[in-house]
């Protein structure tokens, strides 16, 4: 049992860094604003949120486990925002050029 | 080496880098961004050192509320920074170097210094634990054991807002700090301040409570009250109080001055100074901890908002 679970941590917890490093050499390639938020918006959600899944079956409590899964949820509330107020002044920065 | 310790070297490198590329970069805009990254880093290197106290405190004063306060100050630079001209001359730059070269010399070299055991008061600390009946040991020591040093903390707080209000002009003296922000009501920054307090709230009361076993306490506690109460204001739902409000500024004392009762009680009725009668302890503590919280929510918020603006009217 124990051994499953610790495969799954792995394979979560990877398929999560792939998507940080994937979102990473997207904020250093891509060409303009908005294509970069995207790149960003891929590692904070599915990044974070595969990591948190793969430590679901370490955490010591029930309680430990919601605590992971509110800091994820909390993440994405912020990520989500603060894109949007990004996105939204790069738009009116182009259209004021 | 192991995993954990690579991490550490990582760790360490990336902070020293971020360290140099703050003093290094020439926007100030940049310099306090890379200032929050640093900030939130040294509270990962404070997490592998075990105390997880301090690296609460640490991410949100240095990595939270300390960058929204630099970010401001950016801002306000923004429109001088390109007019002005007057860069420092490169023989007050080379002594600034040498200052700095020559503190971190000092620094290396004390720590270098250090004795290989190091002279703790942790074991003492934790055999009088029960005089409180709290197990976070840094609690005992913030508000028993070291009391006095707290409670002269929350005075410095206090003397920190009357040092800012006094920037106000004459005009302002008593208005609300701060300019009047207006954001779009239906907007995105108003949709994340009606939705994220809450939570917030709940989440800063937590970390109050949770201060007497466990990392946490009323400053940290205090720091998300705060932040929570600022992002309101920024998206313009609640504007800042008048600082002449008597309810504001009874906030403002009630933690430093229902501390200093309870000293002076101690000295009354107990034996020394600040000494909890020994029942009594972790009501005493726990009702400090209540004052001093929303003195500290208040105080905090209140810096970042900045002197009195606009006048009563």
């Amino acid at each position: 049992m124990s051994l499953a679970r610790d495969m799954m941590t792995i394979a979560a917890v990877s398929a999560g860094a792939f998507f940080f490093l994937a979102g990473t050499v997207g904020l250093l390639r891509f060409p303009d604003t908005l294509t970069r938020l995207h790149a960003l918006t891929k590692a904070d959600n599915l990044g974070l949120g595969l990591v948190v899944l793969g430590l679901l079956p370490q955490a010591g409590s029930l309680r430990d486990g919601f605590k992971l899964i509110g800091i994820w949820l909390l993440t994405l509330l912020a990520g989500a925002t603060v894109s949007q107020l990004i996105a939204r002044t790069a738009r009116e920065g182009e259209t004021a050029k | 080496m192991s995993i954990a310790t690579v991490f550490e070297v990582v760790l360490a490198t990336v902070v020293l880098g971020f360290g140099f590329w703050t003093t290094a970069v020439r926007k100030t805009y940049s310099a306090a961004v890379g200032f929050v990254a640093y900030g939130l880093l040294v509270a990962l290197i404070w997490v592998r050192l075990d105390a997880v106290d301090v690296a609460l405190t640490e991410a949100a004063i240095s990595g939270g509320l300390g960058g929204v306060l630099l970010l401001g100050a950016a801002a306000r630079l923004r429109d001088s920074e390109t007019t002005a001209a007057e860069a420092p001359g490169n023989l007050t730059r080379a002594c600034a170097a040498v200052l700095s070269v020559l503190i971190a010399a000092a620094l290396a070299g004390a720590v270098w210094l250090l004795p290989e055991h190091a002279p703790t008061l942790a074991p003492r600390i934790v055999a009088n634990a029960w005089a409180t009946s709290l197990a976070n040991p840094v609690t005992n020591v913030l508000m028993a054991f070291r009391a006095m040093d707290t409670m002269l903390e929350k005075v410095v707080l206090l003397l920190a807002i009357i040092g800012v209000w006094s920037l106000a002009p004459d005009t302002a003296w008593g208005g609300r700090p701060g300019p009047c922000h207006r954001a779009d009501p239906n907007g995105v920054l108003a949709f994340l301040a009606r939705l994220l307090p809450p939570v917030g709230i709940v989440v800063g009361i937590y970390v109050f409570w949770t201060g007497a076993d466990h990392p946490g306490g009323a400053f940290q506690g205090g720091a998300i009250l705060a932040s929570m109460w600022l992002l309101a204001i920024m998206a313009g739902l609640a504007d800042t109080p008048a600082t002449s409000r008597r309810w504001l500024r009874c906030i403002l004392i009630a933690g430093p001055g229902l501390f200093l009762a309870v000293g002076l009680g101690g000295l009354w009725f107990g034996s020394a100074f600040l000494a909890y009668p020994a029942a009594y302890a972790k009501p005493l503590i726990l009702g400090i901890e209540v004052a001093m919280i929303l003195t500290i929510a208040a105080t905090l918020g209140l810096l970042l908002a900045g002197a009195p603006e606009r006048s009563v009217k």
